[in-house]
């Protein structure tokens, strides 16, 4: 049977069990005048239902994950003694060949499947399946025939003990809780258990997402670095990552991540500069001088910049502001110089980082507009009626007291500028340029996490490896950016309340 | 005191000097030049906006029309077999020269020589070579069409397309546009005739991908996307929601919901492309789940929208007064009956508003699609979330590194598509909140 049948069913069980579980609860509720059970129907339902689905699932759910694991180690065991030795292939693409000759075995109709036996070569095998369109790697050889047979001999009796397995347990369960059902049965405190420990697991998916990113890239940065030196990555100021052969141990190429540092903390640099004092000035703006009703208009306006997907502002960028600003300079070139040469490119730092300040703008905006009107009226009073404008009360006394607020709302921003990618992938440039002319491209971290990992990979080469490392690096800057604003937030909170 | 006001005033009327310049004036002054840095900003800012919008827009409003050529087919059986033949094989049907049905279509309608080669390569430059699956489709529907002439809309070439719409500029000498002019002067001729025009591009809806921009649409892009809000929707609303109850309502204060709190504000800032190394390593990695899978692609969007719904519902749980909870305790409800008899239902217009305003961001994201893989080129509908398909956003990023102009013109179409979709969504929300908001 399938999984999803396996579901299916179990499911299904439960249902029934849910259906016997309320009618008892009914004849329950109806006998013995005066008295009755502790829980209505329902939670009687609720509960035989439980019983047969969630053991039964979570059988499922071990079983799919530990199988695979148990019946990989038996068959490497099996391995003919030497044979990896004498042939160039590794362990685990062995393994990986034995595998795909036997769901290629599976593919086969049955009279073709019975022909073959442990003593079949594998040549004819691969003949035969590459009529159904399976392909056999070249470096399988015939040891291998009686181990794909065996591997699946044991899928196909592991799946049948598990469908067993599952279904006897989801039955066993539904019973249990049926004979369970009685006047004193507090199954309604016991739904409720059941539904908080579910709340407990869904929050904390959160934690497990974290635990995930973290080790997930973990891994292959510590095999990143077991190929390539910490030290050339951190340090080095190449990066030129060729694409080896297969197999050649030559030169890998070198993985200087200083250009591309540069080149993200430029492009957010530039785009700090130009978003900031217009977020800040228009949140001033709307938090002290407009009126409700320009508010009202203006403030939905500029969100409208916060809901456009940054794939739009890339090509923004890519077909709009890059050639004006290309041509731009072509024309003023052209009236001081006379020669109408353009210099600055299509794609460059200033683009990029322009077309990056327009999406900034809103989040310093609402941000700061936030943390602006979130400062007590008294001190706004206070100083209004001891004669100050409102731009010296502004200056002198609110923006000091948000201050902490603000800092924290920039750097919040600057995360959110160091991890954007689509604007950058688009707009940027792709060559790593060690540079400190804004009108030349530079490239980002992130525009080489999505060059090296498009395309055909390879898990196992430092060329893939390498956007893993530059993710764990992505991930600690922005994690210690908002964990120091979060840290500010709280802090800055306290003061007021 | 009255008496010491009236001097007062009879005292500054009588001594009437120059008044000391206290710099009021230079502080009003630099109060002017304050408020108006702030309209400067706020103008700077719309006017980015209208900068943006307009440069989509007028790039992209023309992709909703395609041009198209009226052209008298004749279904010969030289070429397509007879009837008879197609019902025993198909494979004829399938390989027939439906180019050169078109071809011998339009030299008619023209009255073109059939031996004149140049003006013959000339007429069928009109013709985009993707009408090989319009005739075909014809065909196979309805095999009684074979040995008949019927007049058929064609889809014209992206250069007659792109002339057709102004986006050539024909002035200049002719080596040096797309479209000749003995192209132009067939143009001419079949606009006179009325077999040339401008029709609504339902294409551009039900397509898939195609190297040819008059067959590019964006139909599987528009599938892969509904199958992964389908799947953030089937899964953050419920554990977002889940989440959001205990760490609102039954959490106690301790170190694990401290960490639990600091985790999702955190994961609520992490990099988009970062969820997509997880998805890669660990969805594809280690589950061995399909690349280009919409199903991968939700589960990515899924961990991402989480932070945001959970955010959103906790404000809504927040928001309904503890008045009601205690008077549901009070009558005798267990804690769990409250909250999922009252405050659930009083929260719901608020969890709905967070929960498509999450979706809208999942819509628009496409950084960590591309890690997983949905740069592919698919061009048949995924009938299943397991089969490779392409997201809107990812189509956009694919189609913006196609050189062609008439790419430029379907990736503004395909923004304004992604643009409505996500106007729907917040237009959606903001009106909900708007109908439901109730204010305690």
């Amino acid at each position: 049977m399938s999984t999803f049948t396996i579901i299916i069913v179990v499911l299904a069980i439960g249902l029934v069990g849910a259906f016997f579980g309320y009618r008892q609860g009914k004849v329950l509720t109806a006998s013995e005048n005066g008295v009755r059970p502790h829980s209505r129907p329902v939670y009687h339902a609720s509960y035989v239902a439980s019983l047969a689905v969630i053991p039964a699932l979570l059988l499922l759910a071990v079983w799919l994950i530990a199988s695979p694991i148990f019946i990989a180690s038996d068959v490497r065991a099996s391995f003919p003694e030497g044979v990896l030795a004498q042939s160039q292939l590794t362990e685990d693409l062995a393994y990986g060949i034995v595998e795909s000759l036997g769901t290629g075995l599976q593919v086969l109709p049955d009279d073709e499947r019975e022909t073959i036996t442990e003593t079949t070569p594998v040549k004819d095998i691969s003949a035969l399946l590459r009529e159904r369109g399976v392909p056999i790697a070249s470096a399988s050889a015939d040891w291998m025939v009686p181990l794909a047979l065996q591997l699946n001999g044991m899928q196909f009796w592991s799946r049948l003990a598990m469908t067993v397995a599952v279904i006897a347990l989801s039955v066993f369960g539904a019973f249990w809780g049926y004979r369970q059902i009685a006047m004193r049965l507090r199954s309604r405190n016991k739904v409720e258990g059941i539904i908080k420990g579910a709340l407990i697991v869904a929050s904390s998916i959160a934690i497990l997402t974290t635990v995930g990113i973290v080790f997930s890239m973990l891994f292959e940065t510590i095999d990143f670095f077991s190929r390539i030196s910490p030290v050339d990555f951190f340090f080095g100021t190449v990066w030129e990552p060729r694409f080896s052969n297969v197999g050649s141990s030559g030169n890998a190429g070198s993985f200087g991540f200083i250009p591309l540092l540069a080149g993200t903390l430029y492009i957010g640099a530039v785009a700090m500069l130009i978003a900031v004092p217009i977020g800040l000035f228009a949140a001033i703006y709307m938090a002290e001088y407009a009126s409700r009703r320009t508010r009202s208009v203006v403030k939905p306006l500029l969100e409208v910049l916060a809901g456009i997907p940054t794939i739009v502002y890339g090509f923004f960028a890519l077909v709009t502001v890059g050639p004006f600003l290309r041509d731009l300079s072509a024309q003023i070139n052209g009236l001081v110089t006379g020669d109408y040469a353009s210099f600055i490119q299509a794609q460059s730092v200033l683009t990029a980082g322009l077309v990056m300040a327009i999406m900034l703008i809103p989040f310093v905006s609402s941000l700061s507009d936030d943390i602006i009107t979130s400062v007590p009226g008294s001190l706004r009073d206070g100083s209004l009626g001891l004669g100050a404008t409102r731009s010296e009360t502004i200056k002198r006394v609110i923006l000091p007291a948000a201050l902490p607020g603000i800092v924290s709302a920039l750097l919040l921003t600057a995360s959110r500028a160091i991890g954007e990618t689509m604007i950058v992938v688009l707009a940027a440039g792709v060559a790593a340029n060690l540079t400190i002319d804004p009108l030349e491209p530079m490239t980002t971290i992130t525009v080489k996490i999505v060059a090296q990992l498009t395309g055909d990979l390879e898990f196992n080469s430092p060329q893939t490896l390498v956007a893993f490392a530059l993710g764990m690096t992505l991930f600690v800057i922005t994690l210690a950016l908002n964990v120091y604003a979060l840290y500010i937030v709280r802090k800055y909170k306290e003061q007021y309340e | 005191m009255s008496d010491a006001t009236a001097n007062g005033i009879a005292d500054t009327a009588a001594t009437r000097k120059p008044r000391r310049d206290i710099g009021i004036n230079k502080r009003y002054a630099a109060e002017r030049r304050f408020k108006a840095y702030g309209i400067i900003a706020i103008a700077i800012g719309l006017l980015f906006l209208v900068a943006l919008l307009w440069s989509i827009f007028s790039k992209g409003y023309t992709a909703f029309w395609q041009t198209e050529i009226r052209v008298p087919i004749t279904f010969s059986e030289q070429v397509l077999g007879t009837p008879q033949q197609a019902n025993e094989s198909q494979t004829k049907l399938l390989m027939a020269n439906y180019p050169k049905l078109a071809r011998e279509g339009l030299i008619k309608e023209l009255g073109i020589d059939p031996d004149d080669k140049k003006a013959v390569s000339a007429a069928s430059g009109l013709i985009s070579s993707g009408t090989r699956v319009t005739l075909r489709n014809i065909v196979m529907n309805d095999l009684s069409v074979i040995g008949t002439t019927q007049d058929v809309w064609l889809y014209a070439s992206s250069e007659l397309d792109s002339a057709m719409k102004g986006q050539y500029d024909l002035s200049v000498p002719e080596n040096r546009r797309p479209i000749s002019d003995l192209q132009l002067q067939y143009i001419d001729k079949l606009k006179a005739a009325g077999n040339l025009e401008q029709r609504f591009n339902t294409g551009l809806f039900t397509f898939g991908a195609s190297s040819r921009a008059e067959t590019a649409g964006v139909g599987v892009a528009i599938i892969g996307s509904l199958y992964m809000m389908l799947i953030v929707l089937a899964l953050a609303l419920p554990i977002g929601v889940a989440a959001s109850i205990y760490l609102e309502e039954f959490a106690p204060k301790n170190k694990f919901t401290d960490l639990i709190e600091v985790n999702i504000n955190n994961l609520a800032a992490v990099p988009s492309i970062v969820f997509g190394l997880l998805g890669l390593a660990v969805f594809i990695n280690w589950f061995h789940l399909p690349r280009s899978a919409p199903l991968v692609g939700g589960l990515v969007l899924t961990l991402m929208t989480l932070p945001t719904i959970i955010i959103a519902t906790r404000a809504a749980l927040r928001a309904v007064p503890p008045s009601i909870r205690w008077a549901a305790l009070g009558l005798g409800a267990s804690k769990n009956q409250t909250i999922f008899h009252h405050v659930l239902p009083l929260a719901a217009p608020g969890i709905l508003t967070g929960t498509i305003i999450g979706l809208a961001q999942a819509l628009g994201e496409t950084a960590p699609l591309l890690l997983i893989g949905m740069v592919a080129f698919v061009a048949d509908y995924p009938a299943t979330p397991m089969e490779p398909a392409t997201a809107l956003p990812v189509q956009i990023y694919m189609w913006a590194n196609e050189a062609e102009r008439a790419f430029v013109e379907r990736t503004s179409g395909a923004i304004i598509i992604l643009l409505g979709f996500l106007a729907i969504m917040n237009v959606t929300a903001i009106f909900l909140r708007r109908r439901f908001e109730r204010r305690w």
